[in-house]
């Protein structure tokens, strides 16, 4: 059941920007920033934690879900931290995704050339 | 086209607008979208696979969060590396943009293509083409965000 629920809300939040994607001409960088400050504001407003309960890795791997793991970072290094929490909460949160991009990105440049498109 | 130079320039336009759109593939929508919940759909699945596979094995939801995040952002940087995943993105759309993936394969594709400019100013540079903005503005909406619940908390609201 899980993967029945992943698979049509992870499908439709990608369905549902293909038609932004066309009718506003964003850039795919834009619709990237839009989408992972939405996530925060979400996860912020409290409801993306039970939509993620719901929906599993339909709500978590897109980039939403990252915008809401941002927000959760932020929030509980707020409540053991306090202020300096503020600072800190987004890069821990998001390190593993952030490190394993830039890393293995950086890896497969020194592998791979570029290909004529 | 033919096009007369003599010809009215409103009359010139308009054939020139009606040729522009004749020839500007058309995709139709419905069919976009259908791509596009299919491929962000699978990529989910996969997501969930992993999920399920690390909370059996007895890790916990964050945990298994983290590993399923690395092992797509791997899978995406290798098939980008690969020429596999802009193949996936012309097909799917939004499905391969809107997941991790697509921040993956968008950070890798600028190291690469740059590889050219030199490691500093070429890969180094470049690889923050769209990982830069995202992660600024992603830290910097959730710094607003924590700013807020942190003033809240003071005030006792939260």
């Amino acid at each position: 059941m899980d993967y029945i629920n992943a698979f049509w809300i992870g499908g439709l939040i990608c369905a549902l920007v293909q038609i932004l994607l066309e009718k506003t001409k964003l850039l795919p960088g834009r619709i990237m920033v839009l989408l992972v400050c939405a996530g925060a504001v979400l996860g912020a407003v409290g409801l993306y934690e039970p939509f993620q309960e719901f929906a599993g890795a339909g709500a978590s791997v897109p980039l939403l879900g990252f915008g809401n793991v941002l927000w959760k970072g932020v929030k509980e290094a707020v409540d053991t931290d306090g202020f300096l929490g503020i600072f800190m909460g987004g890069f821990k949160a998001s390190a593993v995704g952030i490190s394993a991009a830039l890393v293995l990105s950086y890896l497969a440049s020194l592998i791979f050339n570029p290909k004529m498109q | 086209m033919k096009i007369n130079q003599q010809m009215d320039p409103k009359e010139r336009d308009k054939q020139y607008n009606d040729y522009v759109k004749k020839v500007t593939p058309t995709h139709s929508l419905g069919l976009c979208m259908g791509k596009a919940f299919l491929i962000g759909g699978l990529i989910c699945v996969l997501g969930q696979l992993i999920l399920n596979f690390c909370e059996t094995n007895g890790l916990d939801r964050e945990t298994s969060g983290s590993w399923c995040s690395l092992i797509l952002v791997a899978l995406s940087v290798l098939f980008t590396g690969l020429n596999i995943y802009p193949k996936l993105a012309k097909f799917g759309g939004a499905g391969t943009l809107v997941p991790i993936t697509g921040f993956a394969n968008s950070v890798a594709a600028s190291a690469i293509e740059f590889k050219k400019e030199g490691q500093v100013f070429g890969i180094g540079a470049k690889i923050f083409n769209i990982a830069g903005p995202v992660i600024l503005f992603g830290i910097f909406s959730s710094w607003v965000l924590g700013l807020i619940y942190w003033i809240g908390g003071l005030l006792g609201l939260f």
